[in-house]
């Protein structure tokens, strides 16, 4: 095939039928408290690997959703373990663990 | 001499204005323009926050009405002022002569079929909040065959200029939560999702509904209004919408989706107020006399208003209004007729 130098672009579209229900399943058994979340950014607000590099727990939960697992990751990958995140978190979740077991769910990606 | 207070509308909030006034001493007239009492009460299944029964709910406000006459497929014919008092006539060619009005005429559902982008009745698998309750109370309905995918969409008929509807309904968030759950709890595993703009569910046990709905339930909220909907080959539907959170355009496929109709000012309602020249707001609902600080009165004396005439409540919001708008007419009857003598049914009721 003749190669214009030049490809389809990735559709940037979340494909919701994409989500895979039974690793998330996996993930929720470990830390239930994952479903809690309510978007408010408060995590990413306080984040200080977040002021160098796009790292968002708010984000990278949204992505398992949608679907992106990958981008989840790449997400967190620059999460130092401060902890900040835990001591802002209005619904209580222990954002620091809840990090380590998505790393552990989705990290064999 | 009893005073006579005439109540247009059957649904809770006439109802409940109804036992009020009738054990201050009055002579209430409660009139319903449909079949039955209890207005839209009557054809819902259970009721947000807690999921008591409506059933069990309308019964026991109906059964606080004893001695009230109340009259069902009847409607205002004509109206007009006296001297101090307003002459009825009923549709059912019984004439009252009222010392008080109260209007409590309710909403009407905005038709979801008006918002053609989604589908309600062009796609099969497109249904409403109401026909959900229907779904509910009945236990069928040939459109919801075990749904493995089930989409909410809020705000269908609200906050929508274009549709001539600015206005929040106030009780669809709630509403689309408490009906998200009990999908779930008919179909455990089915993957639910509810597109919203704002959630807009305050007060009291709501956030804690709210809670159980992400956490218990297992319910994705995804903020974004869904844009359009298209059916399958297999009669599934694809449905698009902005993930506003993540600023990505999204879609979805799913066996149902549910359209969370709003309130909408009652036509018949309206019909009435025309016959005296109530005056109506923006939104299509009926003035109040003085803003926030006199809720239940109209511009015109003796006229009174409660319950959703005047925008949307809840149900615990409506209650109050009616029993609110009972002691204003009580108030405003002594001032008027100081040579009426009432005196109240007493009924003995446990604590």
């Amino acid at each position: 095939m003749v190669d214009f130098g030049f490809g389809l672009v990735p559709s940037s579209r979340i494909n919701l039928d994409l989500f895979d229900k039974e690793r998330y399943e996996e993930l929720a058994s470990m830390e239930p408290d994952v479903r809690k979340c309510m978007s408010c950014g408060s995590c990413t607000a306080v984040c200080t690997a977040g002021k160098y590099s796009a790292t968002s727990l708010r984000e990278a939960i949204e992505c398992i959703h949608n679907g992106q697992p990958d981008k989840a990751l790449g997400m967190l990958k620059s999460c130092q373990f401060c902890g900040k995140c835990t001591m802002v978190c209005p619904r209580g979740i222990n954002t620091r663990h809840l990090i380590l077991s998505i790393n552990k769910t989705y990290g064999e990606l | 001499m009893k005073n006579n207070v005439l109540i247009v509308g059957g649904g809770p909030a006439g109802l409940e204005a109804s036992s009020q006034l009738q054990r201050l001493g009055y002579n209430v007239i409660l009139i319903e323009r449909s079949t039955a009492l209890g207005g839209h009460l009557a054809k819902w299944d259970r009721l947000f926050p807690s999921g008591v029964s409506a059933r069990e709910t309308l019964k026991s406000l109906m059964g606080h009405i004893e001695g009230v006459k109340y009259f069902t497929d009847t409607e205002v014919q004509s109206i007009n002022r006296l001297e101090k008092s307003y002459n009825v006539i009923l549709s059912n060619g019984i004439t009252v002569l009222a010392d008080a009005v109260l209007m409590t005429t309710g909403f009407d559902l905005f038709k979801a079929s008006r918002k053609e982008e989604y589908g309600y009745g062009i796609y099969n698998r497109v249904i409403t909040n109401a026909d959900l309750e229907a779904y509910f109370r009945n236990g069928s309905d040939p459109r919801i065959d075990n749904p493995k995918r089930i989409g909410f969409v809020h705000c269908v008929g609200s906050r929508d200029e274009k549709a001539g509807c600015r206005s929040c309904s106030k009780v669809c968030c709630a509403t689309a939560v408490k009906q998200a759950m009990e999908m779930k709890q008919a179909f455990p595993d089915a993957d639910v999702f509810c597109f919203y703009m704002d959630l807009r569910l305050f007060g009291r046990h709501y956030e804690d509904m709210y809670l159980s709905a992400q956490r218990d339930y297992g319910i994705r909220f995804i903020r974004g209004r869904v844009a359009e909907v298209a059916e399958n080959a297999d009669g599934s539907l694809q449905v698009k919408a902005e993930d506003t959170v993540a600023s990505k355009p999204l879609k979805a496929s799913l066996d149902l989706l549910v359209l969370m109709a709003g309130m909408r000012p009652s036509v018949s309602g309206r019909r009435v107020g025309d016959l005296l020249e109530m005056p109506v707001e923006e939104d299509g609902y009926f003035s109040v006399k003085e803003g926030i600080v006199s809720g239940q009165k109209s511009p015109h004396p003796g006229i009174f208003l409660a319950g959703a005439a005047t925008g949307p409540k809840t149900l615990p919001d409506t209650l109050a209004d009616a029993r609110a708008a009972a002691v204003m007419i009580d108030q405003y009857l002594s001032d008027v007729f100081p040579e009426a003598k009432h005196y109240k049914n007493l009924v003995r009721e446990l604590w």
